[in-house]
């Protein structure tokens, strides 16, 4: 039988959903009918809105995409002032205040605290700038993610950026694919170092070269399935096609319908590609796109560049892990990557960002997929001067390692998912290691990855150290857990990270990893990277070397966060919360 | 009077005529030692995959492990709410202790 929320889409999905969402935006968030708001808030999703979590009803969280994370010029300071002027709660976060801007792992951005009120303003600033919300959530093509240097980097093996931006015109907004089984995520990558991320796409292009009527052609390999969520991790598979740049979208959309006819409409559970991937196999995937889907013989695999990955993949082969640092373009111009701590920036650092980026570049900001931001087009002569504004010694091209390596999710601030509190934590972390804990000699790229739950938005299972929001009791009190994985990573060969050791309660997680990474200098031979030394040691051994301890680090956040309205209110109590509230906060009561 | 129960954004939570009522992260006692050997498994919901009512009693399944032992699994049905002239009335989940019913829709 198929779901209800495929019933909704039946009824009313895709671009239709528009006219609707403005008219209650009009008429106010209260005016919904009761016994439609699952639907209505389910459909919202596929127009980039999100309703927060229990104790906050009628705010949203706003994905706007941003195609392979490339906001044009003029674009970032829209962004900042839409945040400024409509992302701000009615309580202040303690780390970031209020009114901020999520650069996420998907390289696109998030707001939270939107009044469905506000969305036909919202609207008309973004798209004036070119900017949309249309498919940042639901069941359909994602933002494109991609390598955030396309067209820039100096080694690249093809510029990606044309082919994704045809994917993402062709693809936003199409009825033929603005339904599909589940979400569709989609990365196309050209460069060299891996930083499309493909293997954890359910689509991914990957640059390759083959030879065609006697020439090297350049073009992409495509693999089918990756994904991270509910422990159930898959890479994508190499289904042995080949396309040329020209040929990517039709391809694409090849298999995207090949998804919509036979993904499980059943069972969300069972939905995403892995599954069907997982139920018929690379080759029979290949056989029937090849019969049903395409009109065109299609070409065996290129070559691939798959052994010079280097991005996330905890191998030191002289590749680059991240985007952060000041890297020569091919142009001759540099572009300046700044670590943004588990990617979430002030408005007026955002304005300050989109000034600096105007100033000593193109104007041109781009987002990583580690949550970090890109200043483009910076001419030579304009690095010095660039590099003494104020915004960088915040969001730093050359960061401590702690802070360059921290990723974290939503968790229990917004998120219904979350089982525990995941940025503000991982800030605490991130600053107390880099005060508390020595990095093993060389090590400059070591990744922790904090997610909220096993949905695994932070991409936990590809860090150093993988942490997954849990829950445990100490001194017979329940308090907020994380499990510990070591060792995932992409690259080459990509593994997810093995869960070694479960429920560490969180105010002991800091003193695990100062232990560990004493026990893996004290083992580790020559100048191997965590990854590898985590590669040969067995998986008893390593949950030996875990050692979870009380130190200095004092965690505020112990308690069932989950369970207050919001975590850091002042009376953070569920009775407390104004939610749900009309458009200038107040909150609606029944006799409304 | 018609009740609508369902599970939403991907086994989050349990909606109620529209409203949520269940969410995952709280943590039952489960009166379940065939679940993982415990006495009574100290159970963490990570996500809900199906709701029912049988007679006033809403039920859920749900996935999630004890966080005694670290044996994860689906239990039975596990009692949630009951309706009351149509309304939803919570129990106290994270205080008492919850039966577990393994019956027939049991895969
Ligand atoms: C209300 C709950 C959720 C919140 C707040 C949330 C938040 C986020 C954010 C901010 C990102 C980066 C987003 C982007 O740019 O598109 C993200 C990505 C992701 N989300 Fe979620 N998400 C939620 C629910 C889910 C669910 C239910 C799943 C899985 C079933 C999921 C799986 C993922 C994964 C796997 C990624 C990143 C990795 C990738 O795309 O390869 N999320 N999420
Ligand atoms: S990983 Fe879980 S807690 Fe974190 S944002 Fe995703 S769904 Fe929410
Ligand atoms: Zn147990």
């Amino acid at each position: 039988m198929p779901t209800d929320v495929e019933r909704w889409k039946s009824e009313v999905y895709g671009n239709e959903i528009r006219e609707h969402l403005l008219e209650f935006a009009e008429q106010g968030w209260d005016t919904i009918p009761e016994d439609e708001r699952d639907a209505w808030f389910e459909r919202f999703k596929w127009w980039g809105l999100y309703h927060q979590r229990n104790g906050q009803e009628s705010y949203f969280m706003m994905r706007i995409g941003t195609p392979n994370g490339v906001l044009t010029p003029g674009q970032t300071e829209v962004v900042a002032e839409v945040a400024d002027e409509y992302a701000r709660g009615p309580a202040e976060n303690p780390i970031f205040g209020n009114g901020y801007v999520d650069w996420t792992t998907r390289q696109s951005i998030q707001l939270h605290w939107i009044k469905l009120e506000d969305i036909p303003e919202i609207f008309e600033k973004l798209e004036s700038v070119g900017l949309s919300t249309q498919q940042a959530c639901g069941d359909s093509w994602r933002n494109i993610v991609g390598c955030p240097v396309a067209g820039k980097d100096k080694h690249e093996h093809v510029d990606a950026l044309p082919v994704a931006m045809e994917l993402n015109e062709t693809f936003k907004g199409n009825d033929d694919h603005s339904n599909l089984p589940r979400k569709w995520k989609v990365s196309i990558t050209g460069c060299r170092e891996g930083c499309g991320q493909g293997d954890i796409n359910d689509l991914a292009l990957e640059p390759a070269t083959k030879e065609i009527d006697g020439e090297e052609t350049k073009g992409f390999n495509i693999r089918i399935g990756g994904g991270l969520s509910r422990n159930e991790p898959r890479l994508a598979r190499d289904i042995d096609v080949f396309v040329t740049p020209e040929q990517a979208a039709e391809v694409s959309g090849a298999i995207s319908a090949l998804f919509r006819e036979n993904g499980d409409r059943d069972n969300r559970y069972n939905a995403r590609i892995k599954f069907l991937m997982d139920e018929w196999g690379a080759e029979k995937f290949r056989n029937v796109l090849q019969e049903e889907f395409v009109d065109f013989e299609l070409e065996t695999a290129g070559e691939d560049l798959r052994s010079e990955y280097s991005y996330n993949s905890g191998y030191a082969n002289g590749g680059h892990a991240d985007h952060v640092g000041i890297h020569e373009q091919a142009d001759g111009n540099y572009y300046v990557g700044l670590n943004v701590l588990v990617g979430r920036m002030g408005v007026d650092e955002t304005k300050e960002l989109a000034r600096v980026a105007d100033e000593y570049g193109s104007g041109e900001v781009r987002v990583t997929q580690r949550q970090n931001v890109i200043i483009t087009d910076v001419p030579e002569e304009k690095l010095d001067a660039l590099q003494d504004e104020e915004l960088l010694d915040h969001y730093s091209p050359d960061p401590h390692p702690f802070m360059r390596g921290s990723i974290a999710c939503t968790g229990t601030e917004f998120c219904s998912l979350s089982i525990v509190e995941t940025k503000n934590r991982q800030v605490r972390y991130a600053r107390w290691l880099k005060e508390n804990v020595e990095l093993p000699a060389g090590v400059e790229d070591f990744h922790i990855h904090l997610s909220g739950c096993t949905a695994s938005c932070a991409q936990p299972q590809i860090a150093d150290i993988s942490l997954r929001g849990m829950k445990t009791r100490k001194d017979g009190e329940p308090v907020e857990a994380l499990d510990i994985g070591l060792g995932g990573g992409l690259g080459e060969n990509p593994n997810f990270a093995e869960w070694v050791t479960q429920r560490v309660p969180v105010d002991e997680v800091p003193g695990a990893i100062k232990n560990l990474l004493a026990n893996f200098e004290a083992r580790r031979e020559g100048d191997e990277t965590f990854r590898e030394f985590v590669a040969r040691t067995d998986e008893e051994d390593l949950a030996e070397l875990v050692e979870p301890e009380e130190t200095s680090y004092e965690d505020p956040m112990m308690h069932n966060t989950k369970r207050t309205w919001y975590p850091y209110a002042e009376d953070d109590s569920m009775d407390a919360s104004p939610a749900p509230t009309h458009a200038d906060g107040t909150p609606i009561t029944s006799d409304d | 009077m018609s009740v609508s129960l369902r599970v939403l954004d991907d086994g989050a939570w349990v909606s109620v005529n529209d409203a949520r009522e269940v969410s995952v992260s709280e943590l039952w006692r489960l009166d379940d030692p065939s679940f993982c050997g415990c006495e009574l498994p100290d159970f963490v919901v990570e996500n809900v995959l199906d709701v029912g009512a049988d007679g006033r009693t809403v039920s859920a399944k749900v996935y999630g492990q004890c966080i005694a032992c670290g044996h994860a699994g689906v239990p039975g049905w596990v009692p949630v709410g009951r309706l009351r002239e149509g309304e939803f009335v919570d129990i106290d989940r994270e205080r008492v202790v919850l039966p577990v019913r393994r019956g027939d829709d049991d895969e």
